[in-house]
């Protein structure tokens, strides 16, 4: 690891101020993927900045529905909590399915969002990779592919974004308060992510020094009964292959409402919004689910070695649409 | 750079200076001698070195002994009670659950840690019932909440029915 400095940030404005100013400095939360990555040297920020202690642990109630979740909330808690078991289940299994209860409860809210691909390549210093440093090049492209993105990717970086989490808040439409340099503003988690097209060396959207404050997701009665699914390679402990979270109401017959997002196949936690639109007004049958999901992925571009994914992520939203439908029945 | 920091370890406190790049795992073994802890992959992927931070389970290879300061740390060997081990200690002794006994500290806190979870009602993502009050702890249920923990021996066979024995009584 290189030598850096530590601060515990005393209040929000000087925070920022000292990250926004000096390119060399950082947040640390967790430092659960922060500190990993600075071991291998893929990160050498020369200053933390913790705000562990200084952004808010607590879960609201919104006044119309809803909730807000403050940034330093941890996986674990933010699974546990009863609302969310009950009012948004597809976002506990999401948090649930990811990592291990020890890293839950160090990872926070507003580090998991911010978390950096799990690309071998990305993390392998030795390694060409335009997201680590820009202009050198994939290695991925033509290396091992099994992880890689399917859906949004450019010829500069095939990298997924790792969070299970992310997944469910985009399907929940959840939105990130921020306060950054150049004051607070909001961006919903459906455009916090960049395209790699734009330059994947930046992930999101937010400014330099930019900190994460709370999140919110918005009353939601259709996600009380909805899921999260994940496929991986091992039964526990293991990144998505391809993940799931969906919810779906059905009246007389035909699709009223419908959430469908997916993990581990672009950059950023993918809405299906082509599938939404397909699905909605339709009989709630197999043959719809499928037309729905085969229309999400018709813009799927995979290459050889995880071209897999494109049924895996077909069948897991049929399966996933039939279970919910069934079990209201 | 180096910084002044106070740990209270297994009920002990402590007064060092670390460099900052130091990991609160590194800070036990390596400057205050307590090797209860151990080290496996030093990435988060294996548990050997969790430990119990602030009362929760925690991998000590990941956080920075820096941004812990004043944290109350126990390790496996502070679980035991003076010469009487804790019952999740006489368990895995009792089950022959382990080999080489390299994860084994780690298992036993996360065993701990896990009981207490599992009692606060914290679901897993193999709970049925999402929302129940109470978990019920099966085979698939700790399995489950103790896969952070790995074991190259294998001797997940006798670790879960350990783990389930202190888990019933
Ligand atoms: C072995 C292993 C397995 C894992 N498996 C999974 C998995 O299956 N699924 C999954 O989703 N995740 C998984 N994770 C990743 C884990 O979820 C993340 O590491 C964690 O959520 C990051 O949170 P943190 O608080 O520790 O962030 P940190 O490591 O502290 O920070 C991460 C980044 O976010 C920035 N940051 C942190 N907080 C803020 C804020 N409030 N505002 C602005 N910037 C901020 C930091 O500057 C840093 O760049 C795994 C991790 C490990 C080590
Ligand atoms: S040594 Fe910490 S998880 Fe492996
Ligand atoms: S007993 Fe050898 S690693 Fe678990």
């Amino acid at each position: 690891m290189k030598p850096f400095t530590y601060q515990r940030a005393g209040d929000m404005s000087s925070a920022v101020a000292t990250v926004a100013e000096r390119p060399e400095a950082s947040f640390l939360a967790g430092g659960t993927n922060l500190v990993d990555l600075m071991k291998m040297e893929v990160l050498t920020p020369e200053l933390l900045v913790d705000v562990r202690h200084l952004v808010s642990h607590q879960i609201q109630d919104l006044p119309g529905g809803g909730l807000r979740i403050g940034a330093g909330v941890s996986n674990s808690e933010l699974a546990a909590d009863r609302r969310v078991r009950r009012g948004y289940p597809m976002l506990s299994q999401a948090i649930l399915a990811g990592a291990s209860y020890q890293l839950r409860n160090l990872a926070t809210v507003g580090g998991n969002f911010l978390q950096r691909t799990r690309c071998m390549y990305f993390r392998d210093v030795t390694m060409p990779c335009n997201k680590r440093e820009p202009g050198t090049g994939c290695s991925a492209r033509d290396g091992q592919q099994r992880d890689l993105a399917i859906l949004g990717a450019s010829k500069l970086c095939v990298a997924t974004h790792p969070s299970d989490m992310a997944v469910a808040m985009a399907a929940l439409d959840a939105v990130v308060h921020t306060v950054g340099p150049a004051g607070e503003r909001t961006v919903p988690v459906n455009r916090l992510y960049r395209s790699p097209s734009d330059g994947p060396e930046r992930d999101t959207v937010l400014d330099r020094g930019e900190l994460i404050t709370a999140v919110e997701i918005p009353a939601a009665p259709i996600a009380a009964r909805s899921r999260y699914r994940k496929v991986r390679d091992r039964a526990s402990y293991a990144f998505a292959l391809v993940s799931v979270a969906a919810a779906i109401e059905v009246g007389d017959g035909a699709v009223s409402g419908v959430r469908i997002a997916l993990g581990g196949v672009a950059h950023r936690p993918w809405r299906a919004t082509t599938a939404e639109r397909e699905l909605f007004g339709m009989p709630a049958t197999e043959e719809s689910f499928r037309a729905a999901a085969e229309a999400e992925l018709a813009a799927a571009w995979p290459l050889p070695g995880n071209a897999f994914k494109v049924p895996l992520a077909r069948n897991t939203v049929v399966g996933m649409l039939r279970a919910l439908t069934e079990e209201a029945r | 750079m180096d910084q002044e920091i106070t740990l209270r370890v297994d009920g002990k406190e402590h007064t060092l200076t670390v460099d900052t790049r130091t990991t609160l795992l590194d800070a036990l073994r390596e400057r205050l001698g307590i090797t209860s802890a151990k080290k496996g992959c030093d990435h988060g992927q294996c548990g050997a070195c969790t430990v119990l931070l602030d009362g929760r389970r925690a991998n000590s290879c990941l956080v920075l002994a820096v941004a812990n300061a004043g944290a109350e740390v126990v390790t496996a060997a502070g679980l035991a009670d003076g010469d009487e081990l804790h019952p999740m200690q006489r368990s895995f002794i009792s089950h022959d659950a382990f080999q080489c006994g390299y994860c084994t500290p780690g298992q036993i806190v996360s065993a701990v840690a896990m009981l207490r979870e599992a009692e606060a009602g914290w679901p897993s993502v193999v709970s049925e019932d999402l929302d129940a009050d109470e978990v019920v702890l099966d085979h698939g249920e700790i399995a489950e909440r103790m896969s952070g923990n790995l074991c190259r021996c294998a001797a997940y066979a006798n670790i879960v029915p350990a783990i389930a024995e202190v888990a019933r009584s």
